[in-house]
């Protein structure tokens, strides 16, 4: 049952990468691809419709992951206090960014907004990415389960690095990557014309980027982290996630050349996917590795919530996710389609 | 300082600032039902009109909500790490069902309400603000279910190691305390939005602008707000105090600054509670009210302060009792104020009144005042009990979170809230002198 919700949980925050990341993506690359104020609200107007519901996927991963393994929810926020915060903050900027950007005409007042919606959607990349990387890594454990980071100390490796260092920052700079190839991929689908152009090309050069430094990320975490090796041999058939996620990738490069945009979309989707599945699977059964002492480290079962809350937690689970999964195919159906400026405005 | 007093202030903080914009929009998204549906019946545009003016305010307002409700979920964890730990097993539940059944509905239909009005039709716009309403009525339950759980906790057995278990979902769900707990503040929801409907439309009256809107408005709120207002006193309110009197005897005794226990306690209007001498400067009291009150009889026993140990006293007598009797006396307020103004649309002179016009339009910021009051009845009402009777609030906090650390990011989020409170108030008063019947022009993009 443990093994069950691990499964709910990771499928859980890898759909949230997927389609929050496409929205942070865009804002990444903002700035770079749209030039005109037209152009900038064609980018907007294509996440406007969406960006909340993506961004429920988080709260309610974050949910899930409350419930089912409380003690990791409660060791891991409060570990990583000061760089979640800053991620609060960022989420409120950009949403407000997005929100307030078109109540007023003025030469300011956009550019502004369009810069703090750029900025803190990179930044957030940025954060979730040394997020991954030290969950990958593993944190300094105690007896209690819990422990607490500092945001940086020399950003070496030892007994006490903080939640920056060269490995995490790393995987943040690849996040950023990933993302921003993936939000450029999601407008050149989107829209039309010069900023669709510019779009296709700018995902095109971040690719390179993107591949060096997956093959990077891949090489060291293996070195990093032992139980990734210890898994992917115990179990050779999880290869086929890594190999999922190298077809997205190579993929997203083909269809973006061939000006296949929703296929080049869909493989990028594949590709983080397929990435993320890969760290869980190398991680089972750690959730939380320890980078002092591995018997101190958090674990599916010493994490988990005790069985008749995972059990009950399926019977309401699995109707809420099907509905909600209902309302997004909706969504995107009805959202479906170039964005077109002149079509209605909304309040 | 010392870090538990900074975790406490930092939750009160964020949730109050929080909760002030929630309470907008779930009243609102009723009364905004409400326009849609007399539009359909009537056919008449003009209510649709009044419906999308007041769908903008109800989007900066959700936006709002969004923003700064995020951080809530996320600080159970980064603040309250012990008391996820032990308890998160249940009010994890009720948390991740909001995100499920309830964040997820609102989130996808607002946009259809916001963008669809006519790629959708009439009759598919009226049920994506019907699924707007439903999901944030949804999303009110459970987080007032998650509240009723620490207030009154049931569905729950202890384990080997202290911790707290989830024994029976229906338990946590039904629980005897939600019941008037969520009407009540459910209702109050719809008071504030009453009150912010009249209010702009009396103004617009007042002004002589947008003059039939503006009458809209006012009938509109003043009929929502008169029934409300009755129903926040009783029964939803005196349930409540039922609710405590069974519950939370000592809570009870701290917010009728009521010390010494008392056969026909008398019901205090105003007095200042001095808690050193334990007793009530300046007190007018309304003799044996209390006791029928709480017991329907005259004569009854009501347990003073001193019937328990100081121990189990709430920490902040003083507060409690200002916060509860502002709540109190404002929904008497209320009640006369709408009562006052029902008598004026009924007799036809409602509109043309200007001192009732007036008094409606300076009620603006009163119900906010008072569910802000009630929360912090119910909140340090609970004390010193983070989950009642089971876990103390300094058994709660994260432990290695120094003072300092959290105070760092308590004053981050003051700054970034202040930032908000700007703007929102900014494009709310924008929107507000543009009114309803400006022309469409290009707008948000988004949401
Ligand atoms: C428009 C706002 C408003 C008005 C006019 C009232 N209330 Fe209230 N009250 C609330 C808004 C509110 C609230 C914000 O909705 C609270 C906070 C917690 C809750 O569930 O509801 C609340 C809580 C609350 C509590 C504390 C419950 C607890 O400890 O959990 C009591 C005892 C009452 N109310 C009783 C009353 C009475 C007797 C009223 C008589 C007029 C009244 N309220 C008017
Ligand atoms: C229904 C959802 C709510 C939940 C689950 C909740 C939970 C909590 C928690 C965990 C704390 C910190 C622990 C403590 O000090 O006891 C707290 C404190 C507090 N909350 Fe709430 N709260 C909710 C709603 C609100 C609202 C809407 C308000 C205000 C408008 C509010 C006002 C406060 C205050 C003032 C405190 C500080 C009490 C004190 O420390 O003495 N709460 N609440
Ligand atoms: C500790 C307490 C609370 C937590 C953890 C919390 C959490 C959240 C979160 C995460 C959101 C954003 C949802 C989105 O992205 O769409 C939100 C919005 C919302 N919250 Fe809260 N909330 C709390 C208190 C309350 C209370 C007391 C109420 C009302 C009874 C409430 C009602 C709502 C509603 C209706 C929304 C939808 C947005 C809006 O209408 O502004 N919340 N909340």
């Amino acid at each position: 049952m443990e093994t069950v919700w691990f499964c709910l949980v990771a499928v859980m925050i890898a759909m949230y990468v997927v389609l929050d990341g496409f929205d942070l993506g865009a804002g990444a690359v903002h700035l770079f691809v749209a030039r005109t104020d037209a152009e900038r609200r064609a980018v907007l107007r294509s996440i406007g419709p969406v960006w909340d519901g993506n961004e429920v996927w988080l709260l309610a991963g974050g949910g899930t992951l409350y419930f089912a393994f409380p003690a990791l929810y409660a060791s891991s926020f409060s570990g990583f206090y000061l760089p979640l915060m800053m991620v609060l903050w960022l989420l409120i900027l950009r949403g407000i960014a997005i929100e307030f950007r078109d109540h007023v005409q003025s030469l300011v007042w956009q550019p502004l907004w369009d810069g703090v919606f750029s900025l803190a959607s990179a930044l957030l990349a940025i954060f979730f990415g040394a997020a991954l990387g030290n969950v990958v890594r593993g944190v300094p454990l105690d007896r209690a389960g819990t422990f607490f980071l500092p945001l940086w100390t020399d950003f070496t490796m030892g007994k006490d690095a903080g939640i920056l260092d060269w490995y995490t920052v790393l995987i943040a700079i690849a996040a950023l990557a990933t993302l921003a190839v993936h939000g450029a991929l999601w407008i050149a689908l989107k829209t039309e014309g010069e900023l669709e152009l510019r779009a296709r090309r700018i995902a095109a050069r971040a690719w390179w980027g993107l591949a060096a430094s997956v093959i990077l990320i891949t090489l060291v975490s293996f070195q990093i982290q032992p139980q990734l090796k210890a898994s992917f041999q115990a179990r050779p058939w999880g290869c086929v996630f890594p190999i999922l996620a190298l077809a997205g990738l190579v993929g997203a490069r083909l269809m973006n050349s061939r000006l296949q945009e929703l296929g080049a979309f869909l493989c990028s989707c594949l590709f983080i996917l397929g990435m993320l599945t890969s760290v869980a699977f190398g991680l089972f059964p750690y959730v939380l590795p320890s980078n002092s002492d591995p018997a101190l480290s958090l674990t599916v079962s010493n994490a988990a919530a005790p069985l008749y809350g995972l059990k009950v937690g399926l019977m309401w689970f699995i109707p809420g996710m099907l509905l909600a999964i209902g309302y997004f195919v909706y969504t995107y159906r009805s959202f479906s389609g170039k964005v077109n400026l002149d079509d209605e405005a909304p309040y | 300082m010392d870090a538990l007093t900074v975790h406490r202030l930092h939750f009160a903080f964020t949730v109050t600032f929080h909760y002030l914009f929630p309470q907008l929009t779930m009243g609102l998204a009723l009364l905004i039902l409400i326009l849609k549906t007399m539009a359909m019946r009537t056919g008449n545009e003009h209510y649709n009109r009044a419906a999308r003016f007041w769908a903008k305010i109800f989007a900066v307002n959700f936006a709002m909500g969004v923003v700064t409700g995020i951080p809530l979920e996320f600080q159970f964890g980064t603040n309250w790490a012990r008391f996820s730990k032990a308890a998160g097993g249940v009010i994890g539940q009720t948390l991740a069902m909001e995100g499920v059944f309830s964040f997820f509905l609102e989130s996808s239909f607002l946009g259809a309400f916001l963008f669809g009005e006519k790629r959708l039709g009439p009759k598919a716009h009226w049920v994506s603000a019907f699924l707007v309403f439903a999901g944030s009525w949804l999303s009110g339950f459970f987080i007032v279910a998650t509240d009723a759980w620490m207030q009154h906790p049931t569905g729950y057995r202890i384990g080997g190691h202290g911790e707290i278990l989830l024994s029976s979902l229906w338990g946590l769900l039904l629980n005897p305390w939600l019941f008037w707990q969520y009407l009540h503040n459910m209702i109050g929801s719809v008071v504030t939005a009453s009150f912010v409907m009249a209010s702009v439309g009396a103004f617009y009256l007042l002004t002589r602008k947008h003059e039939e809107s503006g009458r809209t408005f006012v009938r509109l709120g003043v009929i929502a707000g008169t029934v409300s207002t009755v129903l926040m006193a009783f029964p939803t309110g005196d349930g409540q105090v039922h609710n405590i009197v069974s519950n939370q005897p000592p809570t009870l005794a701290a917010m009728e600054g009521l010390f010494h226990t008392a056969q026909g306690a008398g019901l205090v209007i105003v007095g200042q509670p001095d808690i050193d001498n334990r007793r009530l400067d300046n007190p007018l009291t309304v003799p044996n009210a209390l006791s029928f009150l709480t017991y329907q009889r005259w004569k009854a026993e009501v347990k003073g302060l001193d019937a328990f140990p100081p121990d189990r006293w709430p920490d902040n007598i003083p507060l409690l009792y200002y916060s509860y009797h502002i709540m109190v006396g404002l929904g008497t307020i209320f009640i006369a104020v709408m009562a006052l103004a029902s008598l004026n649309l009924w007799r036809g002179a409602l509109y043309r009144s200007r001192p009732v016009l007036w008094l409606i339009m300076l009620m603006l910021p009163f119900p906010y005042i008072a569910t802000t009051a009630g929360w912090i009845t119910a909140e340090v009402g609970r004390q010193p009990w983070l989950v009642y009777g089971i876990m103390r609030t300094l058994e709660g906090s994260s432990p290695h979170i120094s003072a300092g650390n959290a105070l760092f990011t308590l004053i981050g989020f003051m700054g970034i809230y202040t930032i908000l409170a700007i703007l929102f108030l900014f494009l709310v008063y924008r929107e507000i002198e543009q009114g309803p019947e400006r022309p469409e022009g290009p707008l948000s993009p988004a949401i």
